[in-house]
């Protein structure tokens, strides 16, 4: 360990040379460290496919007598799945070229329609994953981890159902007052634990999740009961037409409003961060608290209004999920969304650009691998592994740049978080 | 004690005496007030079932009356806060806690009866795995490493258990194997921890979702398709003690119990020694407070970390193993259900002490056996509701105590040498 310990102190002046150059020569690796942290994800999920799959176990069990065969099999697995998984996000060249073909020859919509609905599906699953991904990265920014954003995602959902349901309004009301709800009620949900790590230092991470857990069970109760649909399914009616977020186009495709709105907020939370006293003030406290309280900006009160604005974020997801996809909310409506947000929110470096950038490769990766279930009969929960990787890729750029033999150019380090009750 | 102005006396003592007089009143409405003074509650003494331990007579108690009494205690202690003001300001909440739930016990067992025992001991069962998890944050914290990633390594080491245990047909190379598989993980966080310096919340965070994955990902691949075969593991016997067992009341809670309980209740004690009272305990500490100042004499600060933490692992491998073949033999998906984050609020509310974790460990177990108990009794609150309780305790718990609570000074911060 020693001899390490050496090496790291070495490099250390070079670190500093580079970085008394004007030119930041390592700007690339901004766009490139999470591309290859995803890749390198994808690559271990490959592994992982192929090492569960029964039919290469047992080629590889005979590898004497065909190896050829059995290495074309790991490929030929591998491309199968991960084929499936790139059509299913992003749609089938072929079948984009053929139908521009009928387009151009007979003048057919039908075609193109179904050619792009993979690609239109990618952008409506982005679109939670940049609410709650923004949710996330604003809390890292002020040095606040909330693991929470499922709960706060579910409550804005079960918010704006019940506003969409409950009342009869025209849409120019019922639709602004439906998103607002969502965006209250993950506020609120999300304030419990501002508050508390506020006023006692509580640590958000343990509180969140008590949250989420608590939003479950509430869930379950309002499913089953005060907001229960007639019928014997435990899920909310149908919202009113005119709550609803307009589509864009005929049906299949549901691509809607809600993508603008989340384009819109991406562009609120860049503003609000960057050129507002409360952003400015909102990242002090994240970089230094210590240092922020001596300057006298009020800590424990932004503390507070970022996690409800991390809600707030949060709950929008869920409302744009409910109003411009499903109409609806049953039972495990948010599964999932929390830990996504998470790691949408360390691959854009909790940047609003880059929030958005990797909420649309998250979409199509999540979108393309439900048609990776259903071809290749690969489960889902593969994209958690690789999630679970590229986090850790990430958050320890030491792996990759190793793997990859990058010099380190920049003085990069995630802190993102605190101790407990600092 | 010299009144020198009327305001630090109204907020010093009147002010917390008159919440104790309105802990009384409201301990008084909500469980006596509605109740006649014939009603009795009738709470089992004896463990139902095969047991050891010596038959003695149930407690039958008149509901009304116990209800008043439990009340006064609320109002006596406000009455001494307002006249002599209680040093002790923990203890006053405990009791009257303590007077609201056993309160609410004879209320919701009114005209009923209820085991006791029965409770106790599945309050001590439950709270096995949250306190085998609050350990693991203890032994990992003393050296200055978060470790969130428990409930991720809860889970990868129970789905281990239930597979290594249904192949093997033998529950004790399963225990090690959860164990070993606990100890991994540990060392994976240890090396991102200590080695690559990484944010330790996001890499427990990331051995999180990873566990989530991986383990769902084998369930939905391996384990659904051949549950017999992979996913049937059977649970451990229940050890009675010999003699201890036959104690009653404490017999059948304490003494009659699978390996995981008695494990667990070993290792408590253990813990405390090596951190107390071994060198190895000393230095752990002194990683925990000041790593500079133990590198300066001498302590190898890294390798006090990565053993810390893989020992850590190691005893949250045995926790997770607890959820499989020490309680159901089978693996859900998502079955820790966030005992693994519980555990870490019962560490810190045990402010970073083995006993302390072991005791709020305790009180989340009574808490999560307590919703069972009542959803048997059939009180009029929504289940959903009931379910809620262990989570909500652990949120009140760390709201009332972090902010007393000290961390290990270095907690959280990886450590540079130069």
């Amino acid at each position: 360990m020693s001899a390490k310990e050496t090496k790291t102190s070495k490099a250390k002046p070079r670190k500093e040379k580079d970085l008394q150059d004007k030119k930041r020569p390592g700007a690339w690796q901004v766009i490139a460290m999470p591309l290859l942290a995803v890749l390198t994800g994808l690559l271990v999920g490959a592994i992982v496919i192929v090492v569960t799959d029964a039919r290469v176990i047992a080629a590889y069990r005979n590898f004497f007598q065909d190896p050829l065969g059995a290495i074309g099999l790991t490929f030929q697995t591998i491309l199968v799945a991960y084929g499936a998984l790139f059509s299913g996000a992003l749609g089938s060249p072929e079948r984009i070229f053929l139908a521009f073909e009928r387009l151009f020859t007979t003048g057919e919509t039908d075609g193109l329609v179904r050619a792009f609905w993979p690609l239109s599906e990618s952008l409506v699953a982005a679109t939670p994953y940049m609410l709650a991904g923004l949710a996330v990265a604003i809390g890292f920014k002020a040095g606040l981890f909330n693991i929470g954003a499922e709960g706060q995602f579910l409550m804005g959902a079960l918010g704006s159902a019940w506003i969409g349901y409950t009342f009869h309004l025209p849409w120019y009301l019922h639709l602004p007052l439906a998103l607002l709800g969502g965006a209250v009620a993950g506020a609120l949900w999300a304030a419990v634990p501002g508050y508390l790590k506020a006023t006692t230092g509580a640590h958000e991470v343990v509180n969140t999740i008590m949250m989420n857990w608590i939003s479950f069970r509430l869930s379950d109760w309002l499913l089953n009961g005060p907001m229960k649909a007639t019928g014997y399914r435990p899920i909310t009616p149908v919202v009113d037409s005119t709550a609803t977020l307009p589509r864009f186009f005929p049906d299949p495709i549901r691509l809607n409003l809600g993508f603008i709105v989340a384009l819109a907020a991406a562009a609120l939370v860049y503003w609000l961060l960057f050129k507002t006293t409360f952003g400015f003030e909102v990242r002090a406290v994240g970089t230094n608290p210590d240092a922020s309280k001596y300057a006298g900006i009020n800590v424990p009160r932004n503390i507070v209004l970022v996690m409800m604005l991390s809600g707030a974020l949060a709950g929008l997801g869920g409302a744009t999920q409910v109003l411009g996809v499903d109409h609806w909310v049953g039972q495990g409506f948010s599964a999932g969304y929390g830990f996504d947000s998470i790691a949408i929110a360390l691959l854009g470096k909790s940047h609003p650009v880059g929030v958005i950038l990797s909420a649309l490769l998250w979409g199509a990766l999540r979108n393309g691998a439900t048609r990776m279930q259903s071809m290749a009969g690969i489960p889902i929960d593969i994209i958690s592994i690789i999630q679970g990787l590229v986090i850790v890729f990430i958050a320890a750029p030491v792996i990759i740049r190793w793997l990859y033999r990058i010099r380190t150019l920049e003085t990069e380090k995630v802190v993102l978080t605190r101790g407990w009750g600092k | 004690m010299a009144m020198t102005s009327a305001r630090p006396f109204i907020k010093s003592r009147l002010l917390p005496g008159l919440l104790l007089f309105l802990a009384g009143a409201v301990i008084y409405l909500l469980f006596g007030s509605g109740v006649d003074w014939s009603q009795q509650a009738t709470f089992g003494l004896n463990p139902t079932g095969r047991t050891e331990a010596l038959v003695i007579p149930d407690l039958t108690l008149p509901v009304k009356a116990s209800v008043v009494v439990l009340s006064l205690v609320a109002v006596f202690l406000g009455a001494w806060q307002m006249a002599r003001g209680i040093r002790s300001s923990g203890l006053a909440v405990g009791l009257v806690a303590f007077a609201f739930v056993a309160a609410f016990l004879l209320w919701a067992t009114k005209d009923n009866s209820f085991s006791l025992v029965g409770m106790l001991s599945s309050s001590l069962v439950r709270a096995t795995p949250i306190a085998l998890a609050a350990l693991c944050g203890v032994i990992s914290e003393r050296a200055a490493v978060v470790n969130i990633g428990i409930e991720g390594i809860l889970l990868i080491s129970a789905q281990t258990a239930v597979i290594v245990g249904t192949k093997s047909g033998n529950l004790y190379v399963a225990l090690i194997a959860a164990i070993l598989v606990g100890g991994l993980v540990g060392a994976f966080h240890a090396l991102m921890a200590v080695k690559f310096k990484v944010d330790q919340i996001v890499s427990g965070v990331a051995i999180n979702i990873f566990a989530v994955g991986a383990t769902s990902f084998v369930s939905s691949r391996f384990l659904e398709k051949d549950i017999n075969g992979l996913n049937n593991s059977g649970t451990f016997p229940t050890i009675s003690v010999p003699l201890l067992s036959k104690i009653p009341v404490l017999g059948p809670v304490l003494f009659e119990n699978n390996i995981i309980v008695f494990l667990m209740m070993i290792l408590v004690v253990v813990l405390h020694v090596v951190l107390f009272y071994t060198p190895w305990g000393l230095r752990t500490r002194a990683v925990g407070e000041h790593p500079k100042a133990a590198d300066t004499l001498g302590v190898n600060v890294f390798l006090t970390r990565y053993v810390n933490v893989i020992l850590g692992g190691m005893i949250a491998g045995l926790g997770g193993a607890y959820f499989t073949i020490g309680a159901v033999g089978r693996f859900d998906e998502v079955m820790t259900a966030g005992k693994g984050f519980i555990g870490l609020a019962a560490m810190i509310f045990g402010k970073w002490t083995p006993f302390g974790a072991f005791a709020a460990s305790l009180l989340f177990g009574f808490a999560d056996s307590l919703q069972v108990k009542l959803q048997i009794l059939g009180i009029p609150i929504p289940s959903e509701f009931l379910l809620m309780a262990p989570y909500i305790v652990t949120m009140v718990v760390l709201a009332g105590v972090v902010g007393s609570a000290m961390a290990p000074a270095a907690d959280g911060v990886p450590y540079e040498k130069n």
